[in-house]
């Protein structure tokens, strides 16, 4: 099942507000008689507000608002003017991550970042899952040694996936489980390293600067590592998820974002936000708690999946 | 936490302080940030909109506009409609008759729902209760460990039948074990679940059947954005809430959603999650909430903090101490530990009414490194260097320095602000000294001590 259909039947589930809303409004400024208008204050007001409850942002919000409502004159749909806004914001980072991803050093090392329960273990047993059905062989290293059983649930993801883990005891330093579980990589020639990171506030200065150290270690042992760092967020997060997208960046050198917990009613809008304010591309979704349940993202068949018609 | 908001409020009303009369323009202007202020914390939309209106209707009256202070006139206005949308119930838990009183945790993944259970049975227990804790989460890897250890870290005892994986029998039977060793609270974690998970919402409503509990406290996290009201909504509707436990505060995320959940769900905030430590959980006040949102600082947090970690007999030896003017670098360091017991600096400045701003404008944290050094520093001296500070001389003032990992000048620079801070104590006399005050960065000059009196 595809990313659309995965959203849409997360959708379907709830009385899905937003969809309706939308569509009463597209449909008003849609019809024949008012096309060859600009949108009036009364839509783009209501505009604003279905935007703003999908988490979307103050800043990007009332660029999509103003960028809409001055129609083109062949009177083009509001919907589909709206929808290309948001493409166009989500797109640009996309291209620009797909083109500078060519990879030097082996073991590829990709590091696992973000705030507390957001689904950061989770997401690293989806990813080895899916790495070892593309035919890349990973290994994991569990570099949450902070809080109480993180190692033993990422151990159950491993034995699940089918994939070798390097593990430390708890409260041990996460840097030198990096460096264990890097020359773990070389020696048995792994593809991939996939390092788990014990979940920190965004504001936390200390544990900010042990990230940083765990990408020292990462760079010092394999030429251009970490080669990406994923930031997980969750769907269910607001305007928050940008103050930790910006905090992230800056300490750990954020490539991309990982938008989890889509299979709910919340539609993961800071996102738009993100890549409106930050330019950081959303690299894949998490849309359940089995295995197979991660996707790339696709910014076509997101903002589809947001904005479509009623069904 | 909500530094952000309360400094743009506090912008708004800085901008109309210097107003000798207001306008229905600037109102207007002011309402306007406001606004924009609290979408930016993920206050829900249509409760934005309804408190803006509120604001407006009393704000234009003619008899503000009129008075002599409309400027404070209008932060009351904004100070009292936050308070009337928290409304008027008590933080913490409502007394109950019920033996054992169970409480069942609820919430999406990743709230904070084990954390929580921990903190709220440590809380529990310094309350006087004896808490048992049992996992019904039979879902999440590891999650049974997880809720195993930190009751361990808490010193409660943990229900944990093995094999046994059907949740509601185990909350069965941790009800039965509490009413058999004596338990007076049984807390029941649950697994975390979306709110349209049909089959996992009807497993809630089989554990509460079986357990009935006295509270269903809704974990969540302070970072939610506009979906809150939909997911605690859902629960409220299906299994029904009690209160909400505010997780993750500590972090910069503004907690608009705390707003949206009271004032749309209707249900009180009961508690609030403000660190990693089991310890950091209190229970939720919505005068102090409202004053910190708005910049006015929460003092009683803070002297609750430092009772907690102030021994009532050493402060009084100190003060004795001081008044013979026998304060030395020993009991300096034993302050700094105190105060470093608290908790995280930042937080701790966060408290204090006008630091809010102050924090902002430094642009920088306050430097936890710099406590770390002093103490080393102290503690490269020996005993008899910290009792008579006057013997260290240039060699062990070296000495002092390589020990301790520092320069010389830092050395030299501890030791002139503690014959300042001597010389000060002396001289207050009969008063409680404030070592905290002659710390090298200019903090308010308030600590432990003062706040006690």
């Amino acid at each position: 099942m595809g990313l659309f259909d995965r959203l849409k039947q997360g959708l379907q589930r709830t009385t899905q507000q937003l969809v309706n809303q939308f569509d009463d409004i597209v449909r008003r400024a849609d019809a024949p008689e008012a096309r060859s208008r600009d949108v009036d204050v009364e839509t783009a007001e209501a505009l604003e507000e279905i935007l703003l409850m999908a988490d979307i942002g103050v800043g990007a919000t009332s660029e999509i608002v103003s960028a809409v409502t001055k129609r083109s004159r062949r009177g083009e749909s509001l919907r589909e003017l709206v929808k290309q806004e948001i493409l166009r914001i989500l797109e640009v980072p996309t291209f620009a991550a797909q083109s500078s991803a060519a990879s030097v050093g082996k073991p590829h090392v990709v590091l696992v970042v973000g705030v507390n329960g957001v689904g950061k273990t989770t997401t690293i047993g989806k990813l080895a899952n899916q790495l070892k059905r593309e035919g890349r062989v990973p290994l994991i290293c569990a570099a949450d040694t902070f809080r109480a059983a993180a190692v033993d649930q990422l151990q159950i993801w491993a034995d699940r996936a089918g994939v070798d883990i390097v593990r430390a005891r708890e409260g041990c330093d996460p840097a030198a489980v990096v460096f264990d579980a890097i020359t773990a990589g070389k020696a048995r020639q792994r593809d991939v390293v996939l390092v788990d990171t014990a979940g920190r506030l965004h504001t936390r200065t200390n544990l900010m600067n042990e990230l940083d150290k765990i990408r020292r270690i990462a760079a010092r042992e394999v030429a251009g590592a970490p080669h990406e760092v994923l930031l997980v967020l969750d769907a269910t997060v607001g305007q928050n998820g940008l103050a930790q997208a910006r905090e992230f960046t800056s300490v750990a050198g954020v490539t991309g974002i990982v938008l989890t917990k889509l299979d709910g009613t919340a539609k993961g809008g800071v996102a738009v936000a993100i890549a409106h304010d930050l330019q950081l591309p959303i690299r894949y979704v998490g849309v359940g708690e089995g295995m197979d349940d991660l996707l790339p993202f696709s910014p076509r068949e997101y903002v589809d999946a947001i904005f479509e018609e009623k069904w | 936490m909500f530094d952000a908001l309360s400094n743009r409020l506090q912008d708004v009303f800085q901008s109309i302080r210097g107003e000798t009369r207001l306008t229905e323009t600037t109102v207007e202007n002011a309402l306007r940030e406001i606004r924009l202020a609290l979408l930016e914390a993920d206050v829900n939309f249509k409760v934005v909109k309804a408190f803006v209106d509120r604001v407006r209707d009393r704000a234009m009256d003619q008899a503000v506009l009129k008075s002599l202070t409309p400027s404070q006139q209008v932060v009351r206005i904004v100070r009292d409609e936050l308070l009337a949308l928290f409304g008027d119930a008590k933080g913490g838990l409502q007394d109950t008759s019920a033996r054992p009183r169970v409480i069942l945790m609820l919430g999406l993944q990743g709230s904070g729902k084990t954390t929580t259970t921990g903190k709220l049975a440590k809380w529990l227990t310094r309350q006087g209760r004896f808490p048992l804790v049992v996992s019904t989460d039979v879902r999440r890897p590891a999650a049974i460990q997880q809720l195993a250890i930190v009751a361990e870290q808490a010193g409660v005892r943990v229900h944990d039948p093995v094999g046994q994986m059907d949740p509601v029998a185990r909350a069965k039977s941790a009800l039965a074990e509490a009413m058999a060793v004596g338990n007076d609270v049984v807390i029941v974690d649950t697994a975390g679940r979306l709110h349209i998970d049909d089959e996992l919402m009807r497993e809630l409503v089989a554990i509460k059947e079986v357990s009935g509990p006295t509270d269903l406290l809704y974990v969540a996290d302070a970072m939610t954005g506009q979906d809150a009201i939909k997911s605690a909504g859902e629960f409220n509707a299906q299994i029904g809430v009690t209160g909400v436990v505010l997780t993750k505060i500590d972090g910069d995320a503004r907690g608009g959603a705390a707003l949206s959940v009271v004032s749309v769900v209707g249900v009180p905030i009961a508690f609030v999650g403000s660190g990693e430590k089991l310890d950091d959980l209190e229970p939720f006040h919505a005068d102090r909430f409202v004053s910190r949102m708005l910049g006015m600082g929460d003092v009683l947090s803070l002297i609750e903090k430092a009772e907690a970690v102030i021994d009532e007999g050493d402060a009084q030896k100190l003060e004795a101490k001081i008044r013979k003017g026998g304060f030395t670098l020993e009991d300096f360091r034993d302050q700094l530990r105190m105060l470093r017991r608290m908790g995280p600096l930042e937080k701790i400045m966060g408290m204090l009414p006008g630091l809010g701003g102050m924090k902002e404008l430094a642009g920088q944290k306050p430097d936890e490194k710099q406590l770390s050094r002093i103490e080393a520093i102290i503690n490269s001296m020996t005993p008899g260097e910290r009792k008579q500070a006057d013997i260290l001389d240039g060699s062990r003032r070296k000495r002092v320095a390589r020990g301790s990992g520092t320069t010389v000048e830092d050395v030299n620079r501890l030791l002139k602000q503690f014959v300042e801070m001597q010389r000060m104590l002396k001289m207050v006399g009969q008063m409680t000294g404030d070592p905290i005050a002659a710390a090298p960065k200019k903090k308010k000059r308030k600590g432990p001590f003062s706040l006690m009196k």
